[in-house]
This record gives structure tokens, C-alpha cells and sequence, in this order.
């Protein structure tokens, strides 16, 4: 449908350390948090009036890498279909901030950065966190670049609650968010399903109750709630298409050595994570989803009173993890407080990742929903 | 949604345009690529939204910069308070629908009038072929052959006023129209087409 535009080229990850003791950013739980480094990366420039700013959140287990090559990578960021010289989040017109999350390892403030108190990594020291304390610090980097109001939140899954959250606790401060395959409060089968990943990893002798820095890291927990995971992001028809029943060429020496494609894709995506993710990270970061709950035990359309920001909400029909309804409960609850939104469920047989793989679509809507915000016409004028 | 018959449904727009009222808030069931809800929006200064089924309208709608919802409207319109708008529009989609009857409770519910355009299946050459050839009609206004319409249920001007009258529901206005052309006698025979604006009558304690 489009052109993809050029890529941005190389970038680097920034790193902002605020909330210094005694300031310390106070949280949900009513606990302190402090100081907090948040890891971003920027693309693009920010105009003279400082209205072209956009706010990317990543996923479960994403990072600020959001676009473009780091020094001597091979591989572009996580979004990188979605961000650049004219695709959808367009670096030419755009300002484009992705933030890594508070709780996260990559850069930012998590159970793995040292507790200044002991000089030791948190581990289960550091507190619970949820989407609302990860926005929050967020806030304090969006002051920091000097932006008041942003022209777009946009995110898909985790990122998705993120923007939600970012246009119900600052109404003021966002013109249009685009929650992506997403939901505003988790189920009890999400709720489940991160409870098998999490069990995993405690249940692995290696967590040490959390405190594995100094010795061997619980990587077979870890990996195995990452396979649960990869379950959840693909779809029937899309595991049946790139795997089948077809047996992997190696040869099976063991019994129960996994001889199924599917099995050494899974074994080979928890192997992998293990590398570049942290145990505590995914046990702290999959509760704050669960925790997360727009609702609050009222309708959401109660919390969107007062929202001035446009929706643009986007789900997926093969998406069973966050399956289209939640996205359509969302668009009901726009709908019944006045908030403008678009609502469209795209076609695809990814399921959950279609968000991250499926961009042609998706790349349309956004740029052309974003064409009709930043010109703050909208409504077909 | 608003497939077919494109000569005449610029005529359509054009009297609906005329019809709503400046600075109004219009939701279109069935909108289609939004070409009416610009032309509202643009004319009128209407604050527009739409509701459409398929994807690919959809694409359009948000190029057009247009709010439209993906779904369908025979799941009925419960994410909208009563009299939420002055007009809902249901143009050349009323057939296609599967419970027509809930979609215009519906739509008189959300909207405080509503502008129906369907095609006219009593109009002569559907009679006709009909009475002379004995085959399911195929007119300028109902392209489809029996096979492949997207249209379940077959009404006339006659019915619809039948059903207005029985459902405690006012015509404020009407238009038929037979191509681009507007029809003044006989609609119900010579109209392959007709614009209705309705009105649900309120007990005379409201009024």
C-alpha cells in the first residue's frame, strides 16, 4: 500500500536519571523509587512549537530500540517497519521518543540495576510496579525533553495499556492515542497465562528467591515462560503454516530431545531470550500487566469523561491472547463518553505478533490517522 | 456498503446534504468509504462518524480523516446514549442489514431523526420482470442477480410507509428519485430509489 521510506540509520540509546533521594517518584504502591535511570532513544527533531512529538511504548519484553541500527548491529530495532523517513511514524515530520520501562533490564531502572543502599542489585527488593508507575516516570522524561503536550501515544500489547494510561491520567497532555492489540484491563486467562511463565522461573533452583546476580541466573525457568509466551503471541493457522508437523534435520539421539520443528523454535526462542533478558525483569513486568485494570471496578467510559484525546484503536481477528473484544470494550467505552475514536480490526493469521510482523495495514491507518491529527482538522474536513 | 447505483447516489448526497443541518451530529450505519460524511462534514460543518463492516472502507474512511468504527451494525448501536445525534443515516444499506427492524429502533433511539435511502422493489421494470418474465428482478437500483446480492430483504415504498405507520414513526421528509431524476407521481411504481427523513412520534405528555 505504501512505500517503505528509507531507514533512519544509526542511533544510540540516551539514558535520563531523575528522581534522586529524597524526590524519589512515589508509587502505586505507595512505596519510593529513587533514583531512576529510564533508557530512550529520539527520532527525528522536535519542531519550533514542540507539537510534533510522539511517544512509542514497547512491548513485554521490548526496549527503547524502537528504529534504526545501533553501531555495528545487522538488525534494525523492534518497529523499525513502522518508524522512519515517510512510514507510518514518520521521522521527517515527527518527533519519536521510545521509552524503555521502569522494571525492565534494558538500561533502565529495574530488579537487576544496583539498590544504592546495599551497592547489591534490588533482586525482590525492588518494588511492585505497574503500566501506571512506568507512564508516570515517563512523564518525567517528556518534561525533561521539554514537551507539554504530545501529538500521539502509540503502542501495541503492553504498550498499548501504556497509552491508554497515558491519555486517562494526561488528558491534557495528549492529542490522539493508538492503543494496538490491546486491552484496558488484563483477563483472568492473560492473568494465567503469565502466572505459568512466572511459576517457571521461581520454580527453577537457580531464582534463589530472586537473588541469583552473583551465581548462576535461572535460565531454564526463564526460557520455558518465554516458550509459553511465544504460544500465546502466534495463532493455529500461523504455528500450522511456518512449521506443520515437519521434524527438524537433526538427528534425535535422546528420547524427548525435541525432534518437532515447532519444539526447536520454541527451545531456540526461550534459549535466546535467555541472553538478553533478566528473570526478576519478566516476574516484576508481566505482574504490572496483570495488576493493570483500567476499570477499576466501574466502566471504563467513567475514567474516559474528560479525555480529549482521539483514538485510533486497532486489533487483530487471529489475535487470541488479546482477542479483538477487549479492543472493541475499548472503542464502547470511547463511544459512550464522547471521545472520539476509529476502531478496525485487521485481518491477519499472525495472531498476537501481528502487530509487530503485519505493519502494511497498520502502516496506512497510523500514518493517515497521525496526516489528520497533526493538521488538527480530522472529522473528514 | 453503498455499492451499485453510483449516478444516483450522488443525487442521494446531495439530498441528504441538503437535508441535515448545519453544525449537526451525524453517525452513518454503513458508511462506506465516507464519501457522504465528507461531503457532510465539509458542507455542513457536521461532526461525522461512521460504522462499516468491511476492512477495506475502512482504510478509506481514515484516509479521508473520518472516525469509523469496524463493525456491525446488525450487533446493534448499545455503545451509544439515546439521542445521542440529530440524524443517523442508513443509505442503500437498510436492505443488506439481517434485522432491519432492531437497526431502525435502533437508529431512532441513538438519533433524534433518522434519513433511510433504500431501492424500490416494486418500482415497474422489477414488477415486470417479475410478472412477465417470471425471473427475480434485476433493475438499475437492484444490479445483483438472485446468486450474489448482498441484499436479504426486499421492501417498497409502500411497505416502508406501512411500517412507519404501524411503529408510531413520522416522515418528515421524502424524496423519490429514479436515477438522478426525482419522481412526483406514482413513487411506488415509477421510483427506483426513495430518501425518507423519520422521526419517532413522542407521547404528546413530551412534546
Amino acid at each position: 500500500m505504501l512505500k517503505t521510506g528509507k531507514d533512519i540509520g544509526i542511533v544510540e540509546t540516551k539514558f535520563l536519571t531523575f528522581a534522586q533521594p529524597p524526590d524519589q517518584l512515589l508509587l502505586e504502591s505507595g512505596e519510593k523509587l529513587g533514583p531512576i535511570t529510564l533508557a530512550y532513544e529520539t527520532y527525528g527533531n522536535l519542531n519550533a512549537d514542540r507539537s510534533n512529538a510522539v511517544l512509542i511504548f514497547h512491548a513485554l519484553s521490548g526496549d527503547a530500540h524502537a528504529a534504526g541500527y545501533h553501531e555495528g548491529d545487522d538488525r534494525p530495532g523492534w518497529w523499525d517497519n513502522m518508524i522512519g523517513p515517510g512510514k507510518a511514524f514518520d521521522t521527517d515530520k515527527y518527533f519519536v521518543i521510545c521509552s524503555n520501562v521502569i522494571g525492565g533490564c534494558k538500561g533502565s531502572t529495574g530488579p537487576s540495576s544496583e539498590n544504592e543502599r546495599n551497592g547489591r542489585p534490588y533482586g525482590l527488593d525492588f518494588p511492585i510496579i505497574t503500566v501506571k508507575d512506568m507512564v508516570n516516570a515517563q512523564a518525567r522524561l517528556v518534561d525533561y525533553l521539554g514537551i507539554d503536550r504530545l501529538l500521539c501515544v502509540a503502542g501495541g500489547s503492553m504498550g498499548g495499556m501504556q497509552a491508554l494510561q497515558w491519555a486517562v491520567a494526561y488528558p491534557s497532555r495528549v492529542r490522539s492515542a493508538i492503543p494496538i492489540a490491546t486491552t484496558a484491563r488484563h483477563s483472568p486467562q492473560q492473568i494465567a497465562f503469565n502466572e505459568v511463565g512466572r511459576q517457571a522461573i521461581m520454580a527453577d533452583p537457580n531464582w534463589n528467591g530472586g537473588d541469583y546476580y552473583r551465581g548462576k541466573a535461572p535460565t531454564r525457568g526463564l526460557s520455558v515462560a518465554r516458550m509459553v509466551g511465544h504460544i500465546t503471541y502466534m495463532s493455529d493457522e500461523s504455528m500450522a503454516e511456518k512449521f506443520g508437523r515437519r521434524f527438524r534435520e537433526s538427528e534425535v539421539k535422546e528420547k524427548f530431545e525435541p525432534d518437532f520443528e515447532v519444539e526447536g523454535y520454541l527451545q531456540y526462542r526461550g534459549d535466546n531470550f535467555v541472553k538478553r533478558f533478566d528473570a526478576n525483569s519478566y516476574l516484576y513486568i508481566t505482574k504490572a500487566l496483570d495488576y493493570f485494570d483500567l476499570y477499576n471496578g466501574k466502566g471504563l467510559e467513567h475514567l474516559l469523561q474528560g479525555v480529549k484525546a482521539r483514538f485510533l484503536v486497532v486489533a487483530f481477528k487471529s489475535d487470541w491472547l488479546y482477542p479483538a473484544y477487549q479492543s472493541r470494550e475499548i472503542v464502547r467505552a470511547c463511544k459512550l463518553s464522547g471521545v472520539d475514536a476509529t476502531y478496525c480490526e485487521l485481518n491477519s493469521s499472525y495472531g498476537h505478533d501481528a502487530f509487530i510482523l503485519e505493519t502494511e495495514e497498520q502502516e496506512y491507518l497510523v500514518k493517515h490517522f497521525l496526516a489528520s491529527v497533526s493538521e488538527g482538522n480530522g472529522n473528514g474536513h | 456498503m453503498n455499492t451499485g447505483i453510483v449516478e444516483a447516489e450522488r443525487q442521494d448526497y446531495r439530498i441528504i446534504t441538503g437535508w441535515v443541518t448545519e453544525g449537526a451530529s451525524v453517525l452513518e450505519l454503513g458508511c462506506g468509504g465516507g464519501e457522504l460524511l465528507q461531503m457532510l462534514s465539509r458542507q455542513k460543518h457536521a461532526t461525522v462518524s461512521g460504522i462499516e463492516i468491511d476492512e477495506n472502507y475502512i482504510f478509506k474512511c481514515v484516509s479521508r480523516g473520518l472516525s469509523v468504527a469496524h463493525q456491525d451494525i446488525d450487533d446493534g448501536l448499545s455503545e451509544y446514549a439515546d439521542q445521542a445525534f440529530d440524524f443517523v443515516i442508513i443509505n442503500q444499506c437498510l436492505q443488506e442489514v439481517r434485522k432491519p427492524h432492531i437497526v431502525l429502533s435502533e437508529a431512532l433511539r441513538v438519533g433524534r431523526r433518522a434519513i433511510i435511502g433504500f431501492p424500490n422493489f416494486a418500482h415497474y421494470s422489477a414488477r415486470l420482470q417479475l410478472a412477465v418474465r417470471g425471473r427475480a428482478p434485476v433493475t438499475a437500483a437492484l444490479p445483483y442477480q438472485w446468486y450474489d446480492t448482498p441484499n436479504l430483504h426486499f421492501l417498497s415504498i409502500r411497505d416502508f410507509y406501512e411500517y412507519c405507520g404501524k411503529n408510531g414513526i413520522s416522515i418528515e421528509r421524502q424524496v423519490f428519485l429514479d436515477g438522478k431524476k426525482q419522481v412526483r407521481i406514482w413513487p411506488n411504481l415509477l421510483a427506483g430509489s426513495a430518501i425518507f427523513q423519520i422521526s419517532r412520534n413522542r407521547p404528546a405528555l413530551l412534546q
